[in-house]
């Protein structure tokens, strides 16, 4: 295997609010090699964006707070770096792009001056080098007429092209990790293909190793090597993409499988898993599935389950592991009954 | 022979851009631009296209929740284009819309009760009493608890919302619901809840749909048929096997293949189409999309195409097949 260029070890992001305690990120870990694109699935609460962020420092502090944890880039932790050192990793070596294009780039300045601006930050090059630098990345993710657009303001171009610009920024310092937080969320499924497109050849060509959080099933299945599925805070199952899609063995991941629509299947009532994703709770005893999941058991509200390593490297957080039973045989009798 | 339940001919809806020191007018915005279905009852009409492709528009001027600039709307042999402010609010008890997003189109402070309750004072005889009693009952056909009658939507989540949006586009017994993304702004699991629920409601109370989305799968799961729009048009509508499986409007294939699929064993040959959607202001001479399809021919950039049955029941706007 390559080597692994960001880690994340028993990470604990939690927000001091003034109703309490909450464990957003409550131990999470995950591996990134060289060159690999990497997902985290979840929906909206389960902790994907702020892991995301962390890794950044670029969580709000307060009220958040990384708690304990390591982030190891290159072996290095930088989960306690300073700021001074984290200006040095962020664009450099560890580059993000977000979800909506028009409240990240600054509708004040041109976007050459917001790609010149990362570029010189970083390195010592004349405006002039920089400059002709942000039109060859403009070029690269396929902006038409970049040497003009370089001049113009974010609110002349279109959400699709908007976004290309972000990648354009993000890619501009050839950092080692890309971390995608929902990229195409905004977009539509015409732009959407393009941008994917343009993502999957710069992992291809620059071996950028990409983190991609997305909610969107279909996206990871055709971005990602790898897959992390997160539920209220915590990883509940690893895996590659085939085993996650075609072989899932958590219940929750089961359930969000069998709830997608599927374009090419025909299908009379969709399933549904009931309830709604539970916030994280800080001392929480229990799995913070049980109470959606139909294989619940009498352990899986008194315990607290770990994950659980299985074949091939994969994990997967929940008692019937241990029950020896594995979810297919409960399937098998409970879910086609 | 089906019944249509609604009839939409030559719908226009054209903003004007205003500019300049006195406001004149300097252009406007064909949102839609001559569109034409019809709606049969008891069935759900999809209605598929990106952002500015004028499905959100088509479907309020439906309800003329904005006034079309020209065409005809027949709800039941009524044409509702030509409806005074006064009969058209009256009108409003049998169409109903519910809305995108769940936490914008709830008053945030009025009661879950007060919110079902509205549409009832305006439309129905109901006295206190009864109305309590139909609040309830809309609400456990909905999923909710008549306990959450007295609360506000603030206490509840994005699925929740949807039901109580629902439930009040349900209170006078509506035949037609106009749904603008219903589900788009929830999660997986939740969206699902919700999708089986208005399957559900559909079936037992016999209502008509027109479902507008951006997601294909969505509308395909749900749908008895489909059409797409682009730039303003409709370019195809068909039944949904017929769409899905045989596509024939070159935009029709790409969107189709441009969607993710949650299968790495079977990733479809994707037709990757160049640029953004142009501007409805200055729309391409012609077809609309003949600056990104890559089967345009010489008369794609002249001559618009016409909407036409090139099969049974498929009717297509594309010089492909003239």
């Amino acid at each position: 295997m390559d080597e692994v260029v960001l880690e994340l070890k028993d990470l604990h992001t939690h927000f001091f609010t003034d109703s309490g305690e909450i464990p957003a990120v409550d131990g999470v870990s995950l591996k990134l090699h060289k060159g690999e694109v990497v997902g985290i699935v979840g929906e909206s609460g389960s902790g994907k964006s702020v892991t995301s962020l962390s890794i950044m420092h670029l969580i709000p502090k307060p009220p958040g707070k990384l708690v304990s944890g390591e982030i190891l880039f290159k072996s290095e932790d930088i989960s306690s770096a300073s700021e001074k050192k984290m200006r040095k990793v962020r664009g450099n070596e560890i580059a993000m792009i977000f979800q909506e294009p028009m409240t990240s780039l600054d509708p004040l300045f041109t976007i050459g001056n917001q790609i010149i601006e990362g570029i010189r930050l970083h390195e010592k090059v004349s405006k002039k080098e920089a400059k002709a630098r942000a039109i060859k990345m403009l070029e690269l993710v396929g902006i038409p007429r970049a040497d003009e657009v370089v001049d113009e303001f974010p609110h002349q171009l279109s959400g699709g092209m908007r976004q290309r610009v972000m990648i354009a920024m993000a890619m501009a310092l050839n950092p080692e990790v890309l971390i995608a937080d929902e990229p195409t969320t905004a977009l539509d499924v015409t732009i959407q293909a393009q941008i994917l497109d343009l993502m999957r050849s710069l992992n291809k060509e620059k071996e950028t190793s990409i983190l991609l959080i997305t909610h969107d099933l279909g996206v990871v299945s055709e971005m990602c090597d790898r897959v992390v599925v997160m539920y209220s805070g915590q990883v509940v199952e690893e895996g590659t993409v085939r085993e996650i899609i075609k072989d899932p063995q958590h219940p929750y991941t089961k359930g969000l499988i069998r709830s997608l629509p599927n374009l090419h299947k025909k299908e009379q009532s969709l399933y549904s898993i009931p309830g709604t994703v539970m916030r994280p709770k800080k001392d929480f005893v229990g799995c913070r599935f049980a109470s959606r999941c139909e294989f619940a058991f009498d352990r899986c509200f008194q315990e607290s389950p770990e994950l659980y390593s299985l074949d091939n490297d994969r994990q997967s957080r929940c008692f019937l592991h241990d029950e020896g039973k594995g979810v297919e045989e409960f399937a098998d009798t409970n879910i086609r009954s | 022979m089906p019944t249509p339940i609604l009839e939409v001919n030559g719908l226009k809806k054209y903003f004007d851009v205003r500019g300049g020191v006195f406001g004149r007018k300097v252009g406007e915005v064909k949102a839609v631009d001559d569109v034409s279905f019809t709606v049969n009852e008891g069935e759900i009409l999809g209605i598929v296209g990106e952002s500015g492709c004028g499905k959100s528009t088509t479907g309020k001027s439906i309800l003329r929740l904005i006034d079309p600039t020209d065409g005809e709307i027949k709800f039941e042999d009524q044409n509702i284009a030509d409806l005074s402010a006064e009969e058209m609010r009256k009108l409003r008890k049998d169409m109903q819309i519910i809305f995108q997003d769940p936490y914008a189109s709830l008053n945030p402070r009025h009661t879950v009760e007060k919110i079902i309750s509205e549409p009832l004072l305006v439309h129905s005889e109901l006295n206190h009493e009864e109305r309590k009693e139909r609040i309830k009952e809309l609400l456990e056909v909905v999923g909710l608890r008549a306990e959450h009658a007295s609360r506000y939507p603030h206490q509840f989540s994005g699925g929740q919302r949807q039901r109580i949006g629902i439930a009040r586009a349900l209170a006078n017994n509506p035949k037609l619901i106009i749904c603008d993304e219903p589900v788009s702004a929830l999660d997986v699991s939740v969206q699902s809840q919700i999708l089986n629920l208005m399957e559900k409601l559909r079936n037992d109370f016999n209502l008509t749909y027109i479902f507008i989305a951006h997601d294909l799968s969505v509308v395909k799961h749900i749908s008895d048929r489909v059409g797409v729009m682009y730039l303003g048009g409709m370019v195809e509508l068909t039944n949904k096997d017929e769409l899905y499986d045989n596509p024939m409007h070159p935009y029709t294939q790409a969107l189709l293949s441009a969607v993710p699929v949650a299968d790495p064993d079977n990733r479809p040959d994707r037709v990757i189409l160049e640029g953004d959607v142009p501007s409805p202001s200055s729309p391409p001479s012609g077809c609309p999309f003949h600056t990104r399809c890559p089967m345009a021919m010489d008369i794609c950039k002249e001559i618009k195409p016409e909407f036409r049955e090139v099969r049974d029941q498929h009717f297509v706007a594309c010089h492909l097949y003239d």
